[in-house]
């Protein structure tokens, strides 16, 4: 009988060792170990031939065997399924240097990308946001921002004008008064937007845009707003860059002054970006003038102010390095393709 | 404004360096632009002394041998006629660097260095120079124009630098004036600053003249339009000898770039650039009716300027008159008929204040420009009017060029125009408004030398405001004065340190526009921006009907060029031309969008404020494949980010959208609004512009879908019971629509939660004009777990109801 069960396990043993595939092990498997027609299950009916005191032996041996087998056909099948799982991935090799399936990740406009980092600076420091309408009357554009009827930058050669009185506003001040006329101090408002002037050259756009800042309050100081602009120069330009203010003139600022920060890219030791100077122009800024809080119905005498605007894609050339500020409005998927927030 | 530095020390003791003096400009509000050497240039030139002279044979060569003192001596080769032994001429050595000229000896054709060379077998070491060839003309030193050796005088010493000695040291400041300061357009304007800001005193030009007894009998000044000239002098002057200007006058002139051309001309050009006024000279023999009339031109009146041009006149313009006709467009040029001729003697000089406004109107409407206008046009005050006035006829008197009589004629608003006016401002307002404290002394120095004749008395600050700073009003302007002069550099940063705290950020609105591009982007989109005008040739391009209310579009009174001349109604022709330039770049594929404002009038010209929409306009295009449906889901997305449903239906007129394929487009809805139209461009349109390339656009206004970009999130329960799916394919006319369908089967079974259309097949192997249709649908109860049971009698529902409507069969 022992004889019978070692012959058995060799025959397995052998059986198996020519298998290379799990289904067809598991048919060697089904042929001894199946409960009805294995057999191994065979095997233990023959147990009913065998006298009752040989039974307990025989029953410990072929259980033994059943055991060994099961044992036996997991590690084979273990065996298999691992060289099985190896060559598959062999033969699903890929190069993965070859290219991506195209979905292109889309992005904002270089100057929205600016716009917005602008909102967010500004918006931590209580800033509103305000957008007044592109055509805009002469008086908001204008005459509400003590600038005088004979000033040249009322002339027809640098506003487009759409009738008589109504012109594609040339500054998003215009927007300073629309809100000191509608709300009473604090004031802090930020004010994006397009803006147009009759100008179209290598270096002047037709359209482009501004961010205008506007701040009224009690007690507001020239050294507030270059405290302020401080902040902001750090956060556009990088830690470590200063703004420093020049006199100039803005009719609807007095004083008015000229904000420079100083080279980013060469930290003001002077360099192609800066010309040589360490600093860069970015924006006019500049008291309130008393006329035009006067004009909005604020009495100058308790509350002052200041204002700032700057051209979005100025910033956004520096920022980003684009050599010609046609390239923003001419569409060109090369282009916009490389400003992803 | 060019002024030279040689002329600004005039008036100025001047004991810093040039690049210091820039900075103090800087400082005080006067950026200059270029600082530059006027022999800049010019290098390693000395005088050089011919010791010997020999003449080449058989050539116009000579060679010299040359003293060039300190650095030695040479054989210079040289072919000018008036080279000569014993003479002094500027040597250019080895290495030195001069201006190159043309053949003719005259036009300069950048610079040249000078190297060893050998002519006619003859070494020269280095060259003798013209004027010309170091940046000299006959106005800069005189005989400079010589076409051959610049002779230099006998005193000058031998090797020294030619640049002093011949006025190439000198520097030259090209300062921007602001447009608040046109008292500052003048050479007198910028010392007044200069001595301001270095603490020195301002020497005035002499403007004292003595006058030599005789009058003009009946000559008569009459000002009609004071609104538009509100001061004008004139003076008589006789026995004009009309000549050569002296070198000193000739040569400032031409350092700011003015030609000299006769000593009365000059002095008007001279008074022009020293104290900023222009003048203007008649003959008077030339003025009828001995008389000069100040008046706005009639209708159709004509003048013929010096430059022979002529126009035609109107009211908007003012003339000088004698008694009978214009003799001069005020402000801008004189009348061909009262010119300055060289036979001149009798000469009536004018100094006046056109208002800016009007002369700069003038100028632009006539096309007609010139140093006068432009000097006009920033604003001249009356006080340089008299000034400027007293300086020319010092002049003549100087120049011995005139008789400066009597007959003095004045016409003014104003009794003074040298009087001063008084302010007094409170110094805790001032110093408020800067946030710092200007110590009074520093304040009494500062006002001192701008010559505001300060007072302080405790909190008072009392000026008299110099007549010419027409700019002073107020507390700020004197903040300004004072922080300008005192240095910006004193402010000290301070964060709103008296400000309210306020709550910032976007609004609502903002928010949604911003995740609205932020949701495009993400479907692969790029933001676009473009101009806000086009042409109607534009929407000619999407062959917009002449009839359409796109075609109603407000246009610019002074457009750039027709190009740019109208406000867009529609972003589609501004997208499609970026799509166009793309594909003609070479960009084979790309997904574009806008957001803009578009403008609607039913006036061209709008007198009040027009509409302003906002709208999305969407553009794909693609050298491969592109379907409608890559479209609309970009669309879908932007629907489910805002949590909203779009419908889409074929256009009723598709001739509305004759850009668009007619069987490729759609209007888009949200809920019985409409919203906008997606399409494919029609492929004539396709074929013509961007061929081989598929282009999808799509155009959305905001204005209607802004008020539902804020819909709060609803919170949906997760179903309690398992969801049933069944798939069904039907056969059904090609004209059946989708949408149509699945509103059927949802009218026909409420537990259908989700209907979606995974397949369809037209072709041979179902008949012509059918199409087949694979739906998956789920179902699902709120209230039990369905049973098959169920589910196969909804679907038996569904297909009845599908057969009855649509004569759907199944497949």
């Amino acid at each position: 009988m022992e004889e019978q069960i070692k012959a058995m396990r060799a025959e397995i043993e052998a059986a198996a060792a020519a298998i290379t595939d799990s289904k067809e092990m598991y048919q060697l498997r089904k042929q001894y170990l199946d409960n009805k027609t294995g057999q191994i299950s065979a095997l233990m009916k023959n147990m009913r031939d065998l006298a009752p005191e040989e039974r307990p032996a025989f029953g410990k041996i072929v259980n033994e065997l059943k055991t060994w087998a099961l044992d036996f056909f997991t590690a084979q099948d273990a065996r298999l399924k691992s060289a099985e799982l190896a060559k598959k991935n062999a033969a699903e090799q890929i190069d993965v240097t070859m290219p991506a399936s195209a979905h292109a990740c889309g992005a904002l406009h270089p100057n929205t990308l600016i716009a917005n980092e602008l909102i967010e600076i500004f918006a931590g420091m209580g800033f509103t946001i305000f957008e007044g309408p592109e055509i805009e009357n002469d008086y908001y554009n204008f005459t509400a921002l003590n600038t005088p009827k004979d000033h040249p930058a009322r002339d027809m050669q640098d506003t487009f004008y759409v009738s008589p009185e109504l012109l594609l506003r040339t500054q998003t001040s215009a927007g300073q008064i629309r809100v000191m006329e509608n709300t009473k101090p604090p004031i802090k408002i930020l004010s994006p937007g397009k803006v147009f002037r009759s100008d179209d050259d290598a270096t002047h756009s037709p359209m482009f845009s501004q961010m205008e800042g506007l701040v009224v309050d009690k007690g507001i100081t020239l050294c507030d707003l270059q405290g302020m602009l401080d902040e902001f120069a750090r956060n556009v330009f990088g830690e470590g860059v200063r703004t420093r203010l020049r006199p100039s003139y803005f009719p609807f600022t007095e004083p008015s002054v000229e904000v420079d920060v100083s080279c980013f890219e060469c930290g003001g030791k002077g360099c192609r970006l800066c010309k040589d100077t360490g600093w860069i122009e970015v924006l006019g800024a500049g008291m309130v003038n008393r006329k035009v809080l006067e004009n909005c119905g604020i009495d100058p005498d308790v509350y002052t102010g200041f204002a700032f605007g700057m051209g979005i894609e100025r910033i956004a050339m520096l920022k980003y390095g684009i050599p010609n500020i046609k390239m923003l409005f001419e569409s060109d998927v090369r282009v916009l393709s490389q400003f992803h927030e | 404004m060019i002024v030279p530095l040689s002329w600004l020390k005039e008036y100025v003791d001047i004991d810093v360096t040039p690049q210091k003096l820039e900075t103090k400009l800087f400082d005080c509000g006067f950026e200059v632009e270029t600082l530059t050497e006027l022999g800049a240039e010019i290098s390693g030139v000395v005088v050089g002394l011919v010791e010997q002279c020999e003449p080449i044979p058989d050539t116009h060569l000579s060679v010299c041998q040359v003293d060039c003192g300190e650095h030695g001596k040479f054989q210079i080769c040289c072919g000018a006629d008036n080279v000569r032994a014993g003479g002094k001429y500027p040597a250019a050595l080895v290495g030195a660097q001069v201006y190159a000229t043309a053949r003719d000896h005259v036009t300069i054709e950048g610079t040249m260095k000078i190297k060893k060379g050998k002519l006619k077998g003859f070494e020269s070491q280095g060259m003798l120079c013209s004027g010309i060839e170091i940046g000299l003309n006959e106005d800069l030193y005189p005989g400079a124009d010589y076409c051959g050796l610049l002779v230099l005088p006998e005193d000058a010493p031998v090797g020294a630098d030619i640049k002093p000695l011949v006025g190439l040291d000198d520097w030259m400041y090209d300062i921007s004036i602001t447009a608040n300061r046109p008292d500052c357009m003048s050479v007198l304007g910028i010392a007044r600053e200069v001595a301001a800001a270095l603490g020195k005193p301002l020497k005035m030009p002499a403007v004292d003249y003595k006058t030599d007894g005789t009058t003009l009998d009946g000559f008569k000044v009459t000002v009609e339009d004071k609104d538009l000239c509100p001061r004008y002098q004139a003076h008589y002057v006789r026995n004009v000898k009309i000549g050569q200007s002296p070198a000193w006058m000739r040569r400032r002139l031409a350092l700011v770039g003015i030609r000299s051309i006769s000593n009365i001309v000059d002095i008007t050009n001279y008074v022009l650039k020293e104290i900023g006024q222009p003048m203007h000279a008649f003959d008077l023999r030339q003025l009828e009716e001995k008389q000069i009339i100040v008046r706005r031109a009639k209708q159709d009146e004509t003048i013929v300027t010096l430059d022979e041009k002529e126009f035609k006149l109107n009211p908007n313009n003012l003339v000088i008159c004698d008694g009978r006709k214009p003799v001069a467009l005020a402000g801008i040029m004189g009348g061909l008929n009262s010119e300055i001729k060289d036979d001149t003697a009798d000469v009536v000089f004018e100094s006046a204040k056109f208002m800016r406004d009007n002369v700069r109107k003038t100028s632009r409407a006539l096309g007609q420009h010139s140093d006068s206008s432009q000097r006009f046009e920033k604003g001249v005050d009356e006080y340089a009017a008299q000034l400027g006035l007293k300086r020319a006829l010092h002049l003549i008197e100087e120049l011995g060029c005139g008789s400066v009589t009597d007959s003095a004629f004045a016409e003014a608003v104003s009794a003074d125009p040298t009087a001063t006016r008084p302010l007094t401002v409170s110094i805790a307002k001032v110093n408020a408004l800067l946030g710092i404290t200007v110590p009074d002394e520093e304040i009494l120095r500062i006002l001192t030398n701008l010559d505001f004749a300060p007072v302080i008395d405790g909190d008072k600050l009392s000026v008299q405001i110099p007549p010419y700073r027409e700019d002073i009003e107020n507390a700020p302007d004197i903040a300004e004065e004072l922080i300008r002069m005192y240095g910006y550099g004193h402010i000290t940063p301070t964060f709103l340190a008296a400000a309210s705290v306020t709550n910032g950020g976007r609004n609502a609105a903002q928010n949604s526009l911003l995740k609205l591009k932020r949701t495009l982007a993400a479907q692969g989109l790029y933001e676009a921006i473009h101009y806000s005008f086009y042409s109607p040739k534009d929407l000619d391009l999407l062959r917009i009907p002449q009839d359409a209310k796109e075609r109603q579009a407000i246009r610019i009174l002074n457009p750039i060029s027709e190009d740019l001349s109208i406000m867009r109604t529609i972003l589609a022709p501004s997208m499609l031309n970026a799509v166009i330039r793309n594909v003609r770049r070479g960009n084979d594929a790309g997904r574009l969008f806008e957001v803009a404002k578009t403008y609607h009038s039913a006036e061209e010209h709008p007198t009040t404020e027009p509409e302003e929409r906002e709208a999305l306009s969407i553009g794909l295009f693609d050298g491969g494949k592109l379907s409608f449906f890559d479209g609309k889901a970009v669309l879908e997305a932007l629907a489910e980010a805002f949590r909203l449903t779009f419908t889409y239906k074929k256009p009723e007129d598709p001739a509305k959208y004759p850009f668009l394929h007619p069987g490729m487009s759609a209007v888009v809805s949200l809920g019985d609004e409409e919203i906008g139209w997606i399409g494919m461009l029609a492929h004539d349109l396709t074929d013509a512009e961007v061929p081989e390339h598929a282009v999808c656009l799509a155009e959305l206004d905001l204005t209607v879908l802004r008020p539902y970009l804020n819909k709060p999130v609803a919170f949906e329960m997760l179903p309690k019971f398992p969801v049933e799916q069944r798939d069904i394919a039907l056969l059904v006319g090609e004209d059946v629509i989708c949408a149509d369908l699945e509103a059927c089967m949802k009218r026909a079974c409420k537990s259908l939660s989700k209907v979606q259309l995974f397949d369809v097949y037209k072709g041979k192997q179902i008949e012509a004009g059918k199409q087949s249709l694979a739906f998956s649908l789920w179902f699902r109860s709120d209230d039990h777990a369905l049973t098959d049971k169920e589910v196969d009698q909804f679907v038996a529902k569904i297909l009845k109801n599908l057969a009855k409507e649509f004569e759907a069969a199944q497949r």
